[in-house]
């Protein structure tokens, strides 16, 4: 009998199809896994509501239980509660850092429409003297920077709460 | 069915679709690369919100339509979205000023809704609001930006201020459909949403240096289902593939 704890550990190795170094699990996106009789059910909630990974997320799963050879594999996708880039894990931070993107810092509230902009440290040299290049990325969660250092363009994984 | 709730869908659903189409017309013409994917990034966030909103509407609906048959298979009149959103692009400081009346009206919207007896629509509102902010915060620091710039800027950031000012009244109408809603709480006031877009706009405008036309002439008729020419010849570009092939997919 397949405890819950192995679909997890299964899911652990289901990449994020945009960053690949993270999983679906390191993201957050993951919350839950029900086990019946015969389906597994595994419980996602979408990081924008418009990312295009997600539908590949699902597919993604589906596959990689049904090669790990569970049969009957459901995605459910839920809005509430939001995700939040607080659910990115720690481990992940450091990876996200190694693979040249900045992980969140720790952000204001956005409703606070003139706040002052946040320190993001370069993840080539750590440095702190960076700036925002635009608060719009090549993905929908991510922001672009520079680093005025060591010139490096680097992307940062943007705050979301 | 529970008709209000569904024209209440379509009315937040169609502001989200015809809007984020009208951004994801920037695609490839954006004054400079980083503008470009902005644009198109908001597009994608509100395309997703549109997403999640028709689709629930076609359950609350029950006549067997989801999100892309809603999107894509209605005629001009079934649509209720505001007529601020279909407005043309014309240059960057009109759509970025356009952005920023419906944002600021947006996040105000979301975080009420947040608290809706609706749990779907507060679990969509909770979803967008996130993104919704950061919306307001790019569109507002460009008002900033152009109306407190060079000459050139301001002048044409204030033209378009003279011109799409009319259309924002609209943004907080309420008929009977709402007045139900509002009864059983799942929907705010919209004097409430009302009365924080002004205070957003205002403090966002005079940092912008920028003044509101004196003149009250304002235009409804969206949420009816009356829209202004160019809703037809969006219709047109968007709905092209499924009239020509139906129920294509790829």
């Amino acid at each position: 009998m397949v405890t819950e704890q192995e679909i997890w550990k299964y899911l652990t190795e289901v990449p994020d199809p945009e960053i690949p170094v993270l999983s679906v699990v390191d993201l957050g996106v993951v919350r839950k896994v029900d086990l019946s009789e015969d389906e597994i059910k595994v419980t996602i909630t979408p990081t924008y509501s418009g990312c295009p990974a997600m539908k590949r997320m699902e597919d993604d799963i589906v596959e990689k239980l049904n090669e790990k050879g569970f049969g009957k594999v459901s995605v459910e996708l839920v809005l509430s509660p939001a995700w939040t880039t607080d659910w990115i894990t720690e481990e992940a931070r450091i990876k996200l850092r190694e693979y040249g993107i900045a992980p969140p810092e720790n952000e204001p509230d956005k409703s606070v429409l003139f706040a002052n902009p946040i320190v993001v440290p370069c993840p080539k040299c750590g440095s702190n003297n960076t700036r925002m290049v635009s608060q719009f990325g090549s993905t929908a969660c991510k922001a672009h920077y520079q680093c005025n250092d060591c010139l490096e363009p680097f992307d940062y994984f943007k705050c979301l709460r | 069915m529970d008709k209000n709730l569904f024209e209440y869908l379509l009315r937040l659903g169609d502001d989200s679709l015809i809007l984020g189409h009208r951004l994801s017309e920037w695609c490839g013409h954006g004054p400079i690369l980083e503008e470009d994917i902005a644009l198109t990034n908001i597009a994608l966030d509100l395309i997703g919100q549109t997403n999640s909103i028709l689709e629930y509407a076609g359950k609350v609906e029950g006549a067997g339509r989801n999100a892309d048959s809603l999107a894509f298979l209605r005629f001009d009149k079934d649509y209720k979205n505001c007529l601020l959103v279909e407005q043309p692009n014309g240059d960057f400081g009109v759509t970025i000023l356009r952005q920023f009346f419906f944002d600021a009206y947006r996040v105000p919207l979301f975080t009420m809704l947040q608290n809706s007896s609706d749990e779907q629509l507060a679990a969509i509102a909770e979803k967008s609001l996130k993104e919704t902010r950061y919306h307001l915060k790019h569109s507002s620091e460009w008002v900033i930006r152009l109306g407190d710039g060079t000459d050139e800027s301001h002048a044409r950031i204030q033209s378009a201020l003279d011109d799409l000012w009319r259309y924002t009244d609209e943004l907080f109408f309420s008929d009977e459909t709402d007045a139900d809603l509002k009864a059983r709480n799942i929907i705010p006031d919209a004097a409430a949403v009302k009365t924080e877009w002004q205070k957003t706009v205002q403090a966002v405008l005079t940092e912008a240096t920028l003044s509101v036309p004196t003149n009250n002439w304002k235009f409804e008729g969206g949420r009816k289902g009356l829209h202004s020419e160019h809703l037809g010849y969006i219709l047109a570009e968007l709905q092209f593939m499924q009239r020509a092939y139906p129920n294509m997919e790829w």
